[in-house]
C-alpha cells in the first residue's frame, strides 16, 4: 500500500460542534496542531460542519486555524455519521492534508473509523503525545492495556495520518481577535436518503454534578472509600474546595459516581492544579488520566500502592481517619 | 417481526483485573502477557447478550464471530455457554499484527460468508487496545450504517431500528436502516452468567474455525501487511514524581498537608 505521501501538505483539525457550540477538544486540537504545522512549515486548517455556523469559523481563526472549510447544510445541524464522513472524506482527497486530528468524543471517535476506511489510511485512538520525526512523519503515543504499556504509532505509507485525541491533552490557545485566516465556504450535495443512520435527536442532560473538565481542584475516591460506606466524604471534601469529583472505575461500579466522573484510560484525562486522590491505589487505568494535574495528593492505608509513586503529596493512613480530619481542618481554615 | 439472525463480534482480552501483571520484554520489546488469564472482553459480553435477548424475543439465530489465537476458542466456547448457537474463529498466522483496518476488513469477509443477518453488534471498545475503531469500520467495509455507543435498542420492524446512543453529557436517538453494526455499551443490559449446562454442552459443540483462504482475504490486505499503521516501539510509561510522605498522626499530616499546598499555591 505504497503511495505518493510528499503530495499530502497540511495539517487539518475537525472542529466539532454542538448546538452551534464549539466543544473545548476542538480548540485544544488548534493548539496541538500548532505546533505540529509550525513545525511542519505548513498550514492548519479546521474543517466545520453544521448549519448556520459560520460564526463558529471566525472563533477556529482566532484560536489559531489559517484556514476553515466551512460546509452548511440543514442535514448537517446535528452530526449524522454518513453524511459527516462523506463529506470530511471529499474534503480530504480534493486537498490532501498530510495530518488529520480529531477529537475523541463521542462524535469524533464514531466519525474518524469510518473515515479513515473511505480514505484506506491508518488511524490511531486517543493519543497522549504527537511528535514529529526526521522523516516527516507523525510519532503518535498511545496508551494500551489500560496505560500499562504505550506504544509509538507511525503510518508509515498512507496518507493524510489520522489520529483521535482525548479532551484535556492538548491545552487551548490564547484567543486573539486580530489573527486573520481565510475561511472557505464549500457546497455540499447531500439528501435524505444519504443517512441510513440517522440523528433525530440531540437531548442535551444537564451534567448531574460539577464537570470534570476545566476543574481547578478534583477529589476523587477508589474503591477504599467502601471503608466509610461510600462517597458522601469525598463530595464533603469537594463542596468545601469547591472542587469536582472524581473517581475510578470501581466507584462507577459500586454506583457512587457516573461514568461523566470516572477518571482514566477509558474515562476522562484531567488536568487540575490539584488533585486528591482518596482510597483509590493508582492502577495505570485511573492514573494514565491524572498526570496531567499540576499537584497530585494521594491518601491510602497501603504504602506501597501504586497512587504514592506518582503523587508529589502522600499520606499513608486510613480514610476513616484522615478524611474526618481534612473536612476539620478545611473547615476551620476555609 | 418473524426472525432476526443476529452476528454478535467477540474479542478474546487480557482479563481487565489482571492488567497490572501485563510486563514488557525489554529485549524483544514483546508485551508479556503470560500470567493473565484471557476472559471475552467485557463489552463483547454485553453485546452477546443483548443478541441472546434479541433472539429470544423475536426467534432467529446467534452466530458469535471472533478473530484470534487457537486460544481464543476458549471465549468462542463461553459465549456458546451463555446461549450462542453458533461460534466462528477466525485463526491463521496471516492474521496476525493486524491494526483496525485490516481487522475489520477480515471480519467483514466471514460476515459476508455468514450472511443472512439482520444486525451486527459488538462491545463498543475492548480493554487491550481501547480504540474502538472497529465496529464503524466493519461496518464501512460492509457497506451498511452503524450506531456507536448504544445503551438501548428497539426494533420498529425488520428494516429499521431505534437506538439511543449516550454522548457526553446527554444521549441521541439515531434510526437506522436494517442490516447495521451496532456498538454496545455497558449500560444496556446485565450479561447473564453460563449455567452449568449450558457450559457441559458447550464443550460438545463444535467450533469453526477459518483461515485466510478460507475467507478469500486478499493477502496484502490482512494481518501486518493489511495495516496501515506500524507499532514502531513499546515502552512502560516513566510516572514517577518525586513525591514527599507525609508521615504522623492524622491531625499532624493533614496540618502539614495543607501547610504544603498553600506554600505550593494550589488553594
Amino acid at each position: 500500500m505504497v503511495r505518493e505521501t510528499e503530495e499530502y501538505k497540511g495539517v487539518w483539525i475537525f472542529a466539532e460542534q454542538r448546538k452551534g457550540k464549539l466543544l473545548e477538544v476542538s480548540l485544544e486540537l488548534l493548539g496541538g496542531g500548532k505546533e505540529l504545522s509550525n513545525k511542519l512549515g505548513v498550514d492548519l486548517s479546521a474543517i466545520l460542519l453544521g448549519h448556520n455556523v459560520s460564526k463558529l469559523a471566525k472563533e477556529l481563526i482566532a484560536y489559531g486555524a489559517d484556514k476553515v472549510h466551512l460546509v452548511s447544510h440543514p442535514l448537517l445541524e446535528l452530526y449524522q455519521s454518513d453524511a459527516y464522513a462523506k463529506v470530511v472524506t471529499d474534503l480530504v482527497n480534493q486537498h490532501k492534508p498530510e495530518i488529520l486530528l480529531l477529537g475523541a468524543t463521542a462524535i469524533g471517535m464514531d466519525l474518524a473509523p469510518k473515515v479513515a476506511v473511505k480514505l484506506k489510511t491508518g488511524l490511531s485512538a486517543h493519543v497522549v503525545k504527537l511528535e514529529i520525526d526526521e522523516k516527516r512523519r507523525l510519532r503518535q503515543i498511545v496508551p494500551g492495556f489500560g496505560g500499562k504499556v504505550m506504544a509509538v504509532v507511525v503510518c508509515p505509507t498512507c496518507r493524510p495520518q489520522m489520529t483521535t485525541v482525548r479532551p484535556g491533552v492538548f491545552r487551548k490557545p490564547a484567543r486573539d481577535e486580530s489573527r486573520k485566516g481565510n475561511i472557505v465556504k464549500v457546497d455540499v450535495d447531500i439528501t435524505e436518503d444519504d443517512l441510513r443512520a440517522r440523528t433525530i435527536q440531540m437531548v442535551e442532560e444537564k451534567p448531574k454534578e460539577k464537570p470534570l473538565e476545566g476543574a481547578e481542584i478534583i477529589v476523587a475516591g477508589g474503591w477504599g472509600m467502601r471503608a466509610v460506606g461510600g462517597f458522601k466524604p469525598v463530595r464533603e471534601l469537594a463542596e468545601l474546595l469547591g472542587a469536582s469529583v472524581g473517581g475510578t472505575r470501581p466507584a462507577v461500579d459500586e454506583g457512587w459516581i457516573t461514568e461523566e466522573q470516572m477518571i482514566g484510560q477509558s474515562g476522562k484525562t484531567i488536568r487540575p492544579k490539584l488533585y486528591i486522590g482518596l482510597g483509590i491505589s493508582g492502577e495505570m487505568h485511573h492514573t494514565v488520566g491524572i498526570l496531567g494535574s499540576e499537584v497530585i495528593v494521594a491518601v491510602n492505608n497501603d504504602e506501597s500502592a501504586p497512587i504514592f509513586q506518582v503523587a508529589d503529596l502522600g499520606i499513608v493512613g486510613d480514610v476513616r481517619e484522615v478524611l474526618p480530619q481534612l473536612l476539620k481542618e478545611f473547615e476551620r481554615t476555609g | 417481526m418473524s426472525f432476526l439472525n443476529v452476528i454478535v463480534c467477540i474479542k478474546q482480552v487480557p482479563d481487565p483485573q489482571y492488567l497490572s501483571k501485563i510486563t514488557i520484554d525489554p529485549i524483544s520489546k514483546t508485551i508479556r502477557r503470560e500470567d493473565v488469564p484471557a476472559v471475552i472482553n467485557p463489552l463483547d459480553k454485553h453485546a452477546l447478550e443483548e443478541g441472546l435477548r434479541i433472539r429470544d424475543e423475536y426467534g432467529g439465530r446467534v452466530i458469535v464471530v471472533s478473530m484470534g489465537p487457537p486460544q481464543a476458542e476458549l471465549a468462542c466456547r463461553e459465549a456458546l455457554a451463555m446461549g450462542a448457537d453458533e461460534a466462528i474463529l477466525l485463526c491463521d498466522k496471516a492474521f496476525a499484527g493486524a491494526d483496525t483496518l485490516s481487522t475489520s476488513y477480515s471480519l467483514s469477509l466471514a460476515i459476508k460468508m455468514v450472511g443472512g443477518f439482520n444486525v451486527i453488534l459488538c462491545g463498543n471498545e475492548t480493554v487491550d487496545g481501547s480504540t474502538g475503531q472497529v465496529p464503524p469500520q466493519l461496518a464501512d467495509f460492509l457497506n451498511i450504517p452503524h450506531v456507536t455507543r448504544a445503551r438501548k435498542i428497539e426494533f420498529i420492524d425488520e428494516g429499521m431500528a431505534r437506538v439511543e446512543r449516550s454522548i457526553e453529557y446527554g444521549y441521541m436517538v439515531v434510526k437506522v436502516t436494517l442490516p447495521a453494526v451496532i456498538a454496545v455499551t455497558r449500560e444496556i443490559n446485565i450479561p447473564r452468567i453460563p449455567t452449568v449446562s449450558g457450559i457441559l454442552e458447550a464443550h460438545q459443540r463444535e467450533i469453526k474455525v477459518w483461515t485466510a483462504k478460507d475467507i478469500e482475504a486478499e493477502e496484502e490486505r490482512i494481518g501486518l501487511a493489511g495495516s496501515p499503521t506500524q507499532v514502531v516501539d513499546i515502552f512502560s510509561p516513566e510516572i514517577g514524581r518525586k513525591g514527599e510522605m507525609l508521615r504522623g498522626a492524622p491531625e499532624e499530616v493533614v496540618k502539614l498537608l495543607i501547610q504544603r499546598l498553600h506554600e505550593l499555591g494550589v488553594i
